[in-house]
């Protein structure tokens, strides 16, 4: 009985430490430096990669019109409101014209005095006229007479005397004549100068667009050059897109572009690339581009708004691929684990073109059928002891 | 010959094991501190390693970019891969913040990295899940501890972000998990103001004559465009070419650039010996009170579980055992109940450290210094009992 009791005591003893041991050898294998590193391996395959650039835009309009006075002054009205649809030669605003309707009057009394002017200068020719036609007679008749000895040579000198101061009389009445004339012009000329005036204080829209700022009321001054009114041509709205200048070889116009306004993050609305700029941003080191929608959304995005925008680039030829997950930098070298001969080996890689899925192209170092490790529960070094499993622990799906 | 430690504890196993495993969750308790203490160590080990530069670049006459402010132009980095030796630099900006996922937020360390691709100098170095980033903008790629799952959609500051990619033991020098984003973003993101306080720049900047000029149209825009755009970054990360020492590569670029270059040992040093240093010396000191009151417990328990069979101890005594013979049996079961304590204290701190919201690293070489520990204590923990049974009279064998 007391060895029966014994051996229960035994195996007790056995039940709690044989775990307890075999617990331990799990912990040693599982934390230590035996412990196998978890890995997920895939297959290299050639696939073609399609790349793709993403970037971040704004919406702009191609055409801004902003709309200010040539001169400076005072506002007089703005008759239009942001948002405001116009149409082209409607009428603005208009700046005060101050003395202007004034100086047209002056003007107008200017030309009248000119035109009397005019009119008593070509009375004035036409009797100097006379004049000269009558001393020129009156010459020609003295000289027949002369001829036949009926006046002295004395006579004839007077009226050929008489008849020259009264051509010279004609030339004077003739050139002012001409001059206030001239005047007369003068006079138009400066009224038709301040009616032009006038007209430019009006602000006019040059083209059918929408009102997009205002930035002075009634009563404000502006000085020269000073944008009142601000408009866009809805039709030329595009999205100005800064895209990465790394891997953005092949952008281009005429690519197609998925666009993603920031206020409609759900809808995709197609589009193209209008135009590359060919200065690109050397500060931000980002190429600039120009994506218009293919069929511009109504109501108009906000000019301003930020825009998500992808540009498929053309397919490239099949080459072996592997995620990008599974490219490390070991020692300088970028390059991939592959697994094999119940190990795995640093094999470097040249690599080429990325898509945005992170399938990346290896023009040399792997061939389709190698077998990757694609990731792995802790960094791997050429001692690691790995173990594939289907799936991470804690990596859930 | 008969094994006396070995009868006794078959005598009263279930009390001796019950003992070895309270004795084991607090040499487990112990060996878990130890395990945070060196997860500290890791940690800021971890993020020089996951930066994968050999030097780091930062504002002269400051600490870095871990341990102090840095700010550096963002268009640094191309004089200094100017520099002889320097095969690769990338801008990095680290800043720790909230990250908000749904309904909740998680602090994390977001560094902004060039998205040049996998083994850029930044970059994490491995991924558990999903992709390296491939797009300039709006994509991350996480630290597991912040609980965010491939395909999760997270907002740091203003803009939305999808996690493409889970990156394990990724962490700051205070054990924050890391998002990675791009560096643009993370510009940004870094120096971004709050919409109220943009408006109410705007207003301060128009409303200050010096910029806001009637003469001259245009000038409070471009002020105000001015202000809102950030051209600096927090490092150059810099790897170095093969050949050359980091001590090569750094002087010229303090000498000619005017910048504090950091080597690998340096930035180490600035981490474990500045910036984590009170908090781990806090955490040794724990550890060396744990050690002790684990010494006193184990001893009090040997010296209790002797006191409690000196009746047995007399008889032995009585019937002619040698003192050496009851010595061993004491010391035996002493590290009997060590080596129990120990293997439980291990098996339980590698079960529940992955629980713990710091990062317990249990090092093998550390198991097998506590092991000798362990043993040692009880050595010399059993030296009491073992004094106190030889004092035992053998006539107490027999009395009242």
């Amino acid at each position: 009985m007391a060895r029966l009791s014994i051996n229960i005591r035994k195996l007790s003893l056995v039940a709690v430490i044989v775990p307890l041991l075999v617990l331990l050898i799990y912990v040693a294998l599982r934390s230590g430096p035996l412990a196998l590193v978890p890995v997920t391996v895939t297959t290299v395959e050639d696939i073609a990669v399609s790349p793709s650039l993403f970037g971040v835009g704004t919406i702009g309009a191609r055409y801004t019109y902003r709309i200010g006075p040539t001169i400076p002054g005072r506002i007089k009205n703005v008759n239009v409101h942001i948002g405001d649809r116009v149409k082209a030669g409607q009428l603005l605003g208009e700046m005060d014209p101050v003395d202007l309707d004034d100086r047209v009057a002056a003007q107008d009394a200017a030309i009248r005095r000119a035109g009397s002017a005019v009119l008593a200068a070509e009375a004035h020719e036409r009797d100097t006229l006379a004049r000269f036609n009558y001393s020129d007679t009156q010459a020609q008749r003295y000289e027949k007479l002369l001829q036949s000895q009926s006046v002295s040579e004395e006579a004839v000198e007077s009226r050929r005397q008489e008849r020259d101061v009264a051509w010279a009389g004609l030339a004077s009445a003739r050139a002012n004549l001409e001059a206030v004339r001239q005047e007369l012009l003068a006079a138009r000329a400066d009224r038709e100068g301040v009616i032009k005036q006038r007209v430019s204080l009006r602000l006019f829209s040059p083209v059918n667009g929408l009102v997009t700022a205002r930035n002075a009321d009634p009563g404000t001054t502006a000085v020269a050059g000073q944008a009142v009114v601000e408009l866009i041509n809805p039709e030329s709205v595009w999205i100005n897109v800064r895209f990465n200048q790394l891997d953005s070889s092949g952008l281009r116009p005429g690519l197609q572009a998925r666009i993603v306004l920031r206020s409609k993050a759900s809808q995709i609305l197609p589009g193209r690339v209008l135009l590359v700029e060919p200065l690109a941003d050397a500060v931000t080191e980002e190429i600039l581009a120009k994506v218009v929608f293919d069929d511009v959304p109504e109501p108009l995005p906000p000019v301003g708004e930020l825009a998500e925008v992808s540009v498929g680039l053309p397919g490239l030829a099949p080459l072996p691929v592997v995620p990008n997950a599974s490219v490390h930098r070991v020692n300088g070298a970028k390059g991939v684990w592959v697994t094999g001969d119940g190990g795995i080996r640093f094999a470097p890689v040249k690599l080429g073109a990325t898509d945005p899925d992170g399938r990346v192209q290896v023009l040399d170092g792997l061939s389709a059928g190698d077998e990757v490790v694609v990731y792995s529960q802790k960094a791997l070094n050429a001692r690691s002891r790995v173990r594939i499993v289907e799936r991470l622990p804690g990596v859930s799906k | 010959m008969i094994n006396l430690a070995g009868r006794d504890i078959m005598h009263s196993w279930g009390k001796f094991v019950f003992t070895g495993l309270g004795l084991g969750l607090l040499i487990g308790v112990t060996l878990t501190m130890a395990g945070v203490y060196r997860g500290m160590i890791d940690d800021a080990k971890a993020l020089l390693d996951n930066s994968g530069a050999d030097l780091w670049v930062v504002q002269k006459d400051t600490l870095g970019p871990y341990a102090e402010s840095s700010s550096l132009y963002d268009d640094v980095y191309r004089s200094i891969l100017g520099m002889s030796g320097v095969a690769r630099a990338a801008n990095t900006t680290y800043l720790t913040m909230q990250v908000h996922h749904g309904e909740s937020d998680v602090r994390a360390m977001v560094v902004g990295v060039v998205p040049g691709g996998p083994g850029e100098p930044g970059q994490p170095g491995y991924l558990v899940d999903g992709r390296h980033i491939t797009r300039g903008h709006y994509e991350a790629v996480a630290d597991m501890a912040t609980g965010f799952r491939t395909g999760d959609r997270i907002r740091i500051r203003r803009n939305d972000y999808t996690v493409v990619g889970l990156t394990r033991r990724m962490v700051s020098s205070g054990g924050d998990p890391m998002v990675f984003i791009p560096l643009r973003d993370a510009q940004e993101a870094q120096f971004l103001k709050d919409n109220d306080a943009i408006v109410g720049q705007r207003r301060r900047t128009e409303a200050n004559p010096a910029f806001n000029i009637p003469a001259v149209p245009g000038l409070t825009d471009a002020v105000i465009a001015s202000q809102g755009s950030n051209p600096y970054v927090n490092a150059v990360l810099v790897q170095i070419a093969p050949g050359y020492t980091p001590g090569e590569v750094a002087d010229p670029i303090r000498r000619w650039l005017r910048l504090q270059v950091y080597t690998r040992e340096q930035m180490e040093g600035i981490l474990i010996g500045k910036l984590i240093a009170t908090s781990s010396r806090q955490i040794g000191m724990f550890l060396v009170i744990l050690a002790i009151v684990s010494a006193a417990i184990v001893a009090f328990i040997i010296y209790t579980l002797t006191l409690g069979k000196i009746r047995e101890i007399a008889v032995l005594k009585l019937i002619g055992t040698r003192n050496r013979t009851i010595a061993m049996m004491i010391l035996q079961q002493a590290l009997g109940l060590g080596l129990i304590g120990f293997v439980v204290g291990r098996i339980a701190a590698t079960f529940w450290a992955p629980y713990f919201p710091k990062y317990v690293l249990l090092e093998p070489l550390d198991s097998v210094r506590s092991l000798a520990a362990v043993l040692i204590i009880c050595v010399m923990s059993s030296v009491l009992a073992i004094r106190a049974a030889l004092r035992v009279d053998p006539a107490e064998a027999i009395g009242g």
